[in-house]
């Protein structure tokens, strides 16, 4: 997908100049993982050195990293930045000021906006915005079919050519099969990778939490993991026979990793994604009937939770996305089965996987940084790397630093997060996106939300 | 002084001895139930609000009943031409009744959990008059009185909870009830109408009345007419062939029960319904009695209001 069509959009930022001395470089890609000086100029990684060998440049501060750890700038492929049109659940500013301090370097948005990014006008204002607003690069995927009805395709080309990396009607599924194919077919004209929310609605109906012990308990529909699976095996094989490349997003279950399993075995251009909350939590916590573990697709069984961790550590899943999904407090603040779905996840992703596999000694930490920067691959974004010559895209974590989620508000606008009130260990100190500083810990960029 | 909770949300609230305590208390309550003068001035001055966001005709009626035998003042709020209809939410109607400081809050919605929220957001006691299909507490309790009255005790008995156990609170909590008061529960109802993993609550399930006879106590379900919609059952008639309990299905000595309203000819043939075995006039009968001692046991029976009365 190499083309010269601009595909992030961010606000210009000054760019730094910073010597980060003796940070414990982990990058997975570059194989480095001990401490270093980075020197940053110009908004680029300039040099690397043995600690206390570099000198900060003239005009920059010098960060003295001891014992804190610096990481390639984390990438999120799914969030939701409510703009247009839902502004009062978040925008592009508090998305990516949320992302920032999340330690991500880039994020993707999805279409399900109010108007639709099904049109290459909507889409247009949205990356003029962004020039404006975003302080983290974004990237904009547009729906598949217009105002997500699963009927009439949109105008594919015209909106790669407006910017759009890709395609997905995400919070809904594509239904109908001969819809979906369509698309695929039409990929090979415009390129851009097809990202599926994948849900039979037949199967899932009127479910708001997991089918199993504790929606029987509870007397909430359940939606079945079948729901998920089955459609990830329709479209895994609509994927081969049109040689199309997909990308199933935020899987739950055990039986969609089998579904991925066979696909990739196939050699069927499939990639897969999964969020930090299917990896730490299950549907036990819909026992407290607190809206914030209300998401789709939902928390599901311990079964499921260890299959995606093995899934994600062995790279049959890809990476890591959070479905950052925010919605207004009085919209949560409702019995479980009107609530809406999802949960806020970019401010609270890396130390939620930290905390939760990363110190039982589920998961390892290279595996887990990784994984959290690989969704630019699969939309054709450079990845970010801590390299001489690479733009400044990094975090410096301290992996001591316990805080607990919430207690002093949240950078998005939204406080729907299901990790809220955690005692979560692994806390970003900075971020630096395309070569600017995004997030600086002592800085706030709001006041507290009330809870 | 071994008291429950400072609400009632959930029959998980209770241990075993709670629930003795709140029958033995009901026990009492009925007597005052057949005086003519059947009021008795524990509550008086105190406020009850019911907060219906359902239609309900017995278990409204009697937690009104409940509070008025108990000299409380009582307010009735029913979703139609309330506030609720105007759009407010259930958090701003809770924090508007709150100020008019009631001692307890008696919520049934259609929401799993309502309860539960609007005790976060009052500082009454709350009692779950259902919420969604989760749980029904009082019904439970009711169920309970009325069996240990006829069985003396739960223990060893073995009840079967025939019907759409899928969509019913009242199965719910009696299963809890029921065994917590250790009795051996069995669910049996179409395949399509039995939750995925109730074994779970801590009961065995089948989809046939083939063993109905091992039961002490059938316990049948309100079949109701729109779950032909959902296509969870084909027909009335398939249904009513299948599972539907009759006089000639009922062994002699089972004991008959059902929370009501009945669809007669459906999940209960008027045989049944009208036969000696059936104890859902005592159900109705208890519900009063025991609605009175789960309110007397939140307000009165707390050690600190006990403290300062």
């Amino acid at each position: 997908m190499s083309d010269d069509c601009k595909r992030l959009f961010h606000r210009d930022g000054q760019p730094a100049e910073l010597l980060i001395a003796g940070a414990h470089v982990l990058d997975p890609r570059t194989g480095l993982d001990e401490p270093r000086d980075i020197l940053i100029r110009d908004g680029a990684v300039a040099e690397l050195g043995e600690p206390g060998s570099l000198e900060a440049p003239e005009n920059g501060d010098t960060l003295d990293a001891d014992g804190i750890h610096a990481f390639p700038g984390f990438v999120d492929p799914h969030v939701h930045l409510r703009t247009p049109g839902q502004e009062y659940k978040e925008d592009l500013e508090t998305g990516t000021a949320a992302a920032a301090a999340g330690g991500f370097c880039a994020v993707i948005a999805m279409p399900n906006t109010d108007p639709v990014v099904d049109d290459a006008s909507v889409l247009r204002a949205l990356t003029e915005a962004a020039g404006r607003q975003a302080s983290v690069p974004v990237g904009f995927l547009a729906a598949i079919t217009r105002n997500l009805k699963g009927k009439e395709l949109t105008e594919m080309a015209e909106l790669r050519d407006a910017g759009a990396l890709g395609f997905t009607d995400d919070g809904k599924p594509v239904v109908h099969a001969g819809t979906l194919r369509k698309a695929l077919q039409y990929q090979r004209l415009c390129g851009g990778v097809v990202a599926l929310h994948e849900e039979d609605p037949g199967l899932s109906g009127e479910g708001a939490m997991h089918e199993g012990a504790v929606s029987a308990r509870l007397g909430i529909a359940g939606i079945p993991s079948l729901a998920e699976s089955t459609m990830i095996a329709r479209d895994a094989a609509l994927a081969a026979y049109e040689d199309a490349r997909v990308h199933f997003q935020h899987l739950s279950c055990v039986e969609s990793v089998e579904a991925l399993e066979q696909a990739k075995s196939k050699g069927i251009r499939v990639s897969a994604e999964v969020c930090p909350h299917h990896l730490t939590l299950t549907d036990d916590m819909v026992r407290t009937l607190d809206s914030r573990f209300k998401m789709n697709p939902p928390l599901r069984a311990e079964r499921d939770r260890r299959a995606l961790v093995c899934a994600l550590r062995s790279g049959l899943i890809d990476c890591v996305a959070t479905d950052h999904a925010p919605h207004a407090s009085h919209e949560k603040e409702v019995p479980f089965e009107q609530a809406p779905m999802g949960t806020t996840g970019l401010e609270t992703a890396f130390a939620a996987l930290f905390t939760e596999l990363v110190l039982p000694g589920e998961l390892e930490l290279e595996v887990v940084v990784e994984r959290l920067s690989a969704g630019a691959a699969l939309y054709g974004l450079p990845v970010p790397r801590i390299e001489p010559g690479q733009p400044a895209n990094l975090c410096l974590v301290d992996l001591d630093a316990r805080f607990d989620v919430g207690a002093n508000g949240y950078f998005s606008r939204s406080d729907n997060c299901c990790f809220h009130g955690r005692m979560l260990q692994g806390k970003v100190l900075l971020t630096l996106a395309a070569g600017t500083v995004a997030f600086r810990e002592r800085m706030r960029a709001h006041a507290p939300a009330v809870s | 002084m071994n008291r429950i909770g400072r609400h009632l949300l959930s029959i998980d609230d209770l241990d075993r001895s709670s629930i003795e305590r709140i029958l033995d208390r009901a026990e009492s309550f009925d007597e005052v139930s057949g005086r003519e003068i059947k009021k008795v001035p524990a509550l008086r001055g105190r406020t009850i609000v019911n907060l219906f966001y359902e239609s309900s005709t017995r278990t409204s009626s009697s937690f009104e009943l409940a509070a008025k035998r108990l000299s409380a003042d009582v307010v009735s709020i029913r979703s139609q031409g309330s506030a609720v209809d105007k759009g407010e939410s259930l958090k701003d109607t809770v924090q508007t009744l709150s100020a008019y400081d009631p001692a307890a809050i008696v919520i049934r919605s259609p929401h799993a959990g309502a309860a539960g929220l609007v005790a976060r957001w009052t500082p009454a006691a709350v009692i779950n008059a259902g919420d969604g299909k989760r749980e029904h507490p009082t019904q439970a309790l009711l169920d309970v009185f009325t069996l240990r009255r006829r069985l003396g005790s739960l223990d060893g008995a073995n009840i079967w909870i025939v019907g759409d156990v899928l969509h019913s609170r009242v199965a719910r909590s009696n299963i809890l009830a029921f065994t917590q008061m250790g009795a051996t529960v069995t669910v049996c109802g179409p395949p399509t109408l039995i939750p995925r993993e109730i074994e779970a609550l801590g009961c065995e399930s089948t989809s046939t009345l083939d063993n109905l006879g091992d039961a002490d106590v059938v316990y049948v379900l309100r079949m109701q007419h729109e779950r032909m919609r959902d296509s969870f059952v084909p027909s009335l008639r398939e249904y009513a062939d299948r599972y539907q309990i009759t006089t000639a299905r009922l062994h002699p000595g089972q004991l008959l029960m059902h929370p009501g309203p009945v669809n007669r000819g459906v999940e209960l043939s008027g045989e049944a319904i009208d036969s000696p075995q059936a104890l859902i006039g005592a159900q109705v009968r208890a519900g009063v009695a025991v609605r009175m001692a789960v309110l007397y046991e939140l307000l009165v029976g707390a050690p600190s209001l006990a403290a300062v009365a």
